[in-house]
């Protein structure tokens, strides 16, 4: 189940960065997301493999989609005329992945291969889960909300201010 | 299943993320490999709360969705601000920040 779910997860993010058209690229990472959910689902977090689902490859996924649908999905050359960044950027991505192996491999933390600790029932639930928030952790959730309600603004200051903008250019 | 395995997993996701923010050139793209980075450090956060027993890294990986959120929220108004100005579409061209 892990390697079937691991490489799905694998073959979406893959997906999402070779892939031409931006809009296959949103459906890569839909896909992506449910089997990152299904991972979740193996190491007990059944809270968040439910919100992976419903917010991200639901709402922020419906957003994209909304928005490469607005720009327009054009193809674009995978890899343009120059650019030494084109070549660079994988091959710094492959470095990072050896040293982060190499570091976590020869870690010597004493579960890492070992399936986890033993868990008490309940762990990762809803119930678990909220009462978390509201105790352990409650000024990092106020905060969040605090983060989500300044991005909300935020983005209908960036939309009203546009439209400003495009009137003084028309009228100058 | 050992939570290495999820561990490795989770750096060759965020390393797939990285190559994708630094090679593309659409910011739309860009945008959805900051996510993939954003769900390797997630996936990571998870496996280390697994190992632990402890419901911490959960509520970590809970913020880190909401900041992604927060995140798309203004990244995709940006873009189509600059969709809307007519200005190319691509992160190469905008390297200036003029108004």
């Amino acid at each position: 189940m892990f390697f079937l779910a691991g490489a799905g997860a694998l073959g979406g993010a893959i997906g999402v960065v070779t892939l031409r058209n931006p809009f296959y690229s949103v459906l890569s990472l839909v896909a992506h997301l449910i089997f990152l959910a299904v991972l979740f689902l193996l190491l007990q977090a059944e809270f968040l493999a439910a919100a992976q689902v419903v917010v991200y490859a639901g709402a922020v996924m419906v957003l994209y989609v909304f928005v490469v649908a607005y720009v327009g999905g054009s193809d674009e050359p995978l890899r343009p005329e120059g650019g030494a960044l084109r070549v660079l950027g994988p091959l710094f991505a492959f470095v990072l992945v050896v040293e982060l192996c190499i570091a976590l491999l020869g870690s010597s933390l004493g579960l890492i291969d070992s399936p986890g600790a033993d868990v008490p029932a309940g762990f990762g639930t809803p119930a678990e889960i909220g009462s978390l928030l509201l105790r352990r952790f409650l000024v990092p959730f106020e905060a969040a909300s605090y983060l989500l309600l300044v991005a909300a603004v935020g983005a209908v200051v960036l939309a009203r201010r546009r439209r400003g903008l495009e009137e003084q250019e028309v009228g100058a | 299943m050992d939570v290495s395995w999820f561990l490795v997993l989770s750096a060759f996701i965020f390393c797939v993320g990285a190559a994708g923010v630094l090679s593309r050139r659409n910011p739309l793209v860009v945008l959805l490999c900051l996510e993939l980075m954003l769900n390797g450090s997630n996936l990571a956060l998870v496996a280390f709360s697994r190992m632990h027993g402890d419901g911490g890294g959960q509520i970590f990986a809970l913020i880190v969705m909401v900041i992604a959120a927060c995140e798309v929220t203004v990244g995709l108004g940006i873009i189509v601000a600059i969709f809307r100005r007519r200005l190319p579409v691509d992160v190469d061209e905008l390297s200036t920040l003029r108004g």
